[in-house]
């Protein structure tokens, strides 16, 4: 198969486990528990080449390190942008990280989403809370080459407005004309003149050709599993949607088993996976 | 005689296997092999013969391991115990890297290569088999570069099989008992009557070397037909059987049975059968930092899937329940294994039977898996 999502990126030429020193260039924080980092190798170098959808284990110097996607422009090889939601011990030091402070990264790692099937297409983006961030970087490289493709949809659905990150980016998206980014919130108070509902129930508003559409979904598994299955059912085929998986990752490099989904390592053969061939296991509770 | 070379058939006296011994460690290596430790056979250094385990054997059985006293003296009448070589290839807690603070950055040095060269005495074809499988998930796609530095260096001296234990099952794993490959020495130890004495063959030019001051002449076809007849014997006393035909599938086509709800029940998720597995290689994590916290230590430590923090995402674990804990286990195992690494990652020791708390043995999980599960009632209460 010609897509690049089926090559497999040959993994960075480093001691694996080993992160290697970056420069916190900014800290923004994008919600209560949210901030978004900027990070520039700490020698100066340029950073490794990556693609939209992959990942880095971010780690902080005696702390301990963990999965992130990579959300910022894939393009820039000068810094890396993390979006990070503090659920733990160490996602809470990752988004306390102040400018100057030295973080570890080692990556990137994962395929990523396959762009290439994406050309010519229109495009499904649908978003569930931090699944927009893995997702910023396909806008990016859509927005830069946006003749190549079809009509592009954005669906993004959050808890509550002040859960929504990239506000004021979301602001200019949906100025634009060249695209449509439609925002569904669980619930909002009366100063929401948006949408309130499941993100699923955007998709009959969204207009794409389904048969000749490309999907890419990222958020909790059950509204990646819904998405799916409401895309499918308008004529999307079950080969062209693609869901972000998220599994507990410790190493990165398919040795410490923890990701293991299926016959899948999420973080060697992910996390981007093709609806069909997950689809039996997204039905089945506690894979 | 001249000197051994690789494919020749040796025989060595019992009396000499102290030699053989001294000859390994004269050989820069460091012998590890079978040890009575805490009453079971485990693997340990090897200073002197009288470490081995002579004269000792093991009964086993679901959930039950017992040392026993041997009419004979074999140094090798034993099956296998609760160790595997993984503990010296892959060490239950072993340091990756070392930090240090600079300035506002911080330097990484990953940990030096271990330059040990263990000498594995006493490998069974069944653990041949697991470095086998261990090789394919260590080094088959990133390299480990702890594993590989111990491994490349590490000389194998298997011991074919005389005996069966009684969770053993390689025969249906196509493992063993017969040691075929992947070793540098693969001895056959022979006790009939006033008979006592090693069959030797030599797998490796390692090997070879090691036999050039030991004490060796020509084994003779009489000593190969001798060897063969004991592992005809062993293989015929299998303590287990495993269909596997068609395993794979079976496993991963049946989520819903209800044999995974009737084990779950039984299983406490202790993490035995994974600690004990020769090719369980699942591991977490550590970061240790020094009190001062101008530096710190990431150490990787054995994990095992049945654990509830194993698939911990943001507040809640993916598997939750026993079931899908066991379920992952033997579905991996016998199953995906195979998509991954292209092997099943069972190699029919038994160690996951006899060293279970509750006994549970997966053998007959897996005969239990292939009772079809019973059609749910259309309309029946869920």
């Amino acid at each position: 198969m010609a897509s690049e999502h089926f090559a497999r990126p040959a993994p960075p030429a480093q001691v694996p486990m080993a992160p290697v020193p970056y420069e916190v260039r900014s800290q923004t924080a994008e919600t209560d528990d949210t901030a978004t980092l900027v990070l520039a190798p700490a020698d100066g170098t340029h950073v490794p080449p990556a693609r939209p959808g992959q990942f880095n284990m971010v780690y902080v110097f005696g702390v301990g390190e963990a999965a992130i996607s990579l959300s910022g422009d894939a393009s820039d090889s000068t810094v890396i942008v993390h979006t990070v939601r503090a659920a733990g011990r160490i996602t809470e030091a990752i988004v306390r990280a102040s400018a100057g402070q030295a973080l570890g990264v080692r990556g990137p790692y994962g395929r990523g989403w396959p762009m290439d099937l994406a050309r010519g297409k229109d495009v499904v983006l649908m978003a569930g809370g931090l699944g927009l961030p893995p997702l910023r970087p396909v806008l990016y490289e859509m927005l830069r080459h946006r003749e190549q493709y079809g009509r592009i949809e954005v669906m993004l659905g959050a808890r509550t407005p002040k859960d929504l990150v990239y506000y004021p980016e979301i602001q200019s998206w949906r100025h634009r004309a060249d695209l449509r980014f439609q925002v569904t919130v669980d619930a909002a108070g009366r100063d929401w003149y948006g949408d309130v509902g499941l993100v699923t129930a955007r998709i009959p508003d969204a207009r794409f050709e389904p048969a000749n559409t490309v999907a890419f979904l990222c958020g909790p598994e059950i509204m990646m599993k819904n998405s799916a299955r409401d895309l499918e059912a308008r004529g999307v085929p079950a080969t062209a949607i693609w869901l972000s998986m998220e599994r507990n990752m410790k190493c990165a490099v398919a040795l410490c088993g923890h990701c293991q989904y299926g016959p899948d390592f999420v973080c060697r053969d992910g996390p981007v996976f093709r609806y069909r061939e997950i689809r039996d296991r997204l039905s089945c509770r506690e894979v | 005689m001249t000197a051994p070379a690789v494919g020749d058939h040796l025989r060595m006296d019992r009396r000499d296997f102290s030699t053989f011994l001294a000859a390994l460690q004269s050989s820069g290596y460091r012998v590890v092999g079978p040890t009575i430790r805490d009453g079971a056979i485990v693997y340990g250094d090897i200073r002197a013969e009288t470490d081995l385990p002579i004269g000792w054997t093991e009964r086993q059985e679901a959930g039950t391991y017992r040392l026993e006293r041997r009419a004979d003296a074999a140094l090798f009448g034993y099956v296998v115990g609760p160790h595997s070589w993984k503990k010296y290839l892959f060490p239950a807690h072993e340091r990756l890297w070392t930090a240090r603070r600079e300035g506002t950055s911080f330097a990484v040095t990953p940990e030096p290569v271990d330059e040990t060269r263990y000498a594995f005495v006493g490998m069974r074809a069944c653990e041949i088999a697991a470095l086998d499988v261990t090789d394919k998930v260590f080094l088959g796609g990133v390299r480990d570069p702890g594993y590989e530095a111990r491994r490349t260096r590490a000389l194998r001296i298997a011991v074919q099989c005389g005996q069966a234990g009684g969770t053993c099952f390689c025969v249906s794993m196509g493992t063993g008992p017969g040691v075929t490959h992947g070793y540098d020495l693969s001895l056959t130890e022979v006790l009939e009557g006033s008979r006592h004495e090693f069959l030797i063959a030599v797998g490796s030019e390692a090997g070879a070397a090691v036999l050039a001051s030991v004490p060796v002449q020509s084994a003779g076809p009489d000593l190969d037909r001798t060897a063969e007849r004991i592992v005809s014997t062993t293989a015929a006393s299998m303590g287990r059987t495993m269909e596997t035909v068609g395993l794979r599938d079976l496993l991963l086509s049946q989520p819903d049975h209800p044999a995974w709800d009737r084990v779950a029940k039984r299983c406490l998720s202790c993490t035995n059968c994974t600690m004990a597995c020769p090719t369980c290689f699942c591991h977490t994590t550590e970061e240790v930092p020094s009190l001062e916290a101008d530096q710190t230590e990431r150490w990787r430590r054995w994990d095992s899937c049945f654990n509830l923090e194993f698939t911990k995402l943001h507040t809640a674990s993916v598997r939750t329940s026993g079931m899908s804990r066991y379920r992952q286990w033997l579905t991996h195992k016998l199953g995906s294994w195979h998509d991954q690494f292209g092997m099943s990652g069972c190699v029919g020791c038994g160690r996951c039977i006899t060293w279970c708390p509750v006994g549970i043995d997966i053998t007959e999980e897996v005969s239990a898996l292939r009772t079809p599960a019973p059609r749910a009632a259309v309309g029946a209460p869920r």
